[in-house]
């Protein structure tokens, strides 16, 4: 794939992440938000969680988009602030994506395991 | 006739060069043009500046002025000048030859890289194109087609100082008005070349260009459009 293509590719997917990660942060930050007001202990959330699909789906599809936007525009940033670009700093921010994924989806299963 | 006068400093040199002080006399509906224009023949004749029409069309005359690009010949010292006080340095983000002139190739080097120039699709024996002015291409052309060339946006452009090889919203709003120009013929290989990370993805919608251009276009618009047409070739595989 040409540098050019995988770019646009790159701007592609920030933009659809974006799109994802608004709707999800206004429903984790209401939830949040809901379940401290109503007075939830920790194990009272989990209790909810535990075995549940669709929390399970709803973070998974968080942490995906996390994974693919955050790396994106560290790549802009370092690129424009730092000065730092090409193959070397795009392998280390993939790297830096499955980490992402990685901690995160971790995080979600262990909320949601049954 | 007034005998106040405004105190003027002008960028003078290459890149090392510094601020010299001039007393400039104020006159009624004085431009930032009139200005350099006096230190030049009255002060100081190896000062070193570029202007032709002085009348907003041709683009040659814009400077930083006070920290800002402008066009120069259009500004009055009113609207510009603070407590008697201005500020006349070059354009930002190109190099400086001499005092207040920059090279302007890279500038337009973008442009040719961006394919901004017309690629016919009809030989001399075809009849004229007809093209419905009420269309939205059209109405899209004519949104952004009166640009002068001046450099103010590219000048004002973040982005372009931070990344040098940014083609920059002049060369960007020149090939939205190409990719628009139903008669053009070169429309895959314009999309091939504002795509990508020094291209119209790099833009981050400041707007500083659409703030300051001095033609009241918006290159802003004309990026976000061939981000949705380049966004829409990727997916088609169109982009290689």
């Amino acid at each position: 794939m040409s540098a050019v293509r995988a770019q646009s590719y790159l701007w592609l997917a920030q933009r659809a992440s974006a799109a994802v990660l608004a709707l999800a942060v206004i429903v984790h930050l209401a939830t949040m938000i809901i379940v401290v007001r109503g007075g939830l202990s920790a194990a009272e959330i989990l209790e909810r969680t535990r075995g549940s699909i669709g929390w399970a789906v709803f973070y998974g599809a968080f942490v995906l988009a996390v994974a693919v936007h955050a790396p994106i525009g560290l790549r802009t940033i370092l690129a424009e602030w730092v000065g730092v670009r090409g193959r070397p700093v795009d392998l280390t921010l993939v790297l830096f994506a499955l980490a992402l994924l990685a901690s995160g989806l971790r995080a979600v299963y262990a909320v949601t395991r049954p | 006739m007034t005998t106040a006068t405004l105190a003027v400093r002008v960028w003078r040199g290459g890149v090392d060069g510094q601020f010299h002080d001039y007393e400039v006399p104020r006159r009624p509906a004085q431009t930032v043009l009139d200005v350099v224009t006096y230190i030049q023949r009255r002060i100081d004749a190896t000062l070193a500046y570029r202007f032709a029409c002085r009348v907003g069309m041709c683009g040659s005359c814009a400077m930083t002025v006070d920290g800002r690009a402008r066009w120069t010949c259009r500004t009055h010292v009113d609207t510009v000048a603070r407590a008697g006080r201005l500020e006349i340095a070059p354009l930002s983000h190109l190099p400086v030859i001499r005092d207040l002139v920059v090279d302007m190739a890279p500038f337009f080097d973008k442009w040719a890289r961006a394919h901004g120039s017309f690629v016919p699709t009809a030989s001399r024996r075809d009849d004229y194109a007809r093209i419905t002015p009420t269309t939205a291409a059209r109405r899209a052309v004519d949104a952004g087609i009166e640009c002068i060339g001046c450099g103010v946006c590219y000048a004002s452009c973040d982005v372009v100082a931070w990344k040098p090889d940014y083609l920059g919203p002049a060369a960007l709003n020149r090939a939205w008005t190409l990719v628009n120009d139903t008669r053009d013929g070169g429309q895959a290989q314009r999309l091939q070349a504002v795509a990508g990370d020094a291209g119209c993805h790099a833009c981050h919608t400041h707007q500083s260009c659409t703030e300051r251009c001095p033609k009241q276009l918006v290159p802003t618009a004309a990026i976000a459009g061939l981000k949705r047409l380049v966004a829409r070739a990727a997916v088609r595989g169109e982009i290689q």
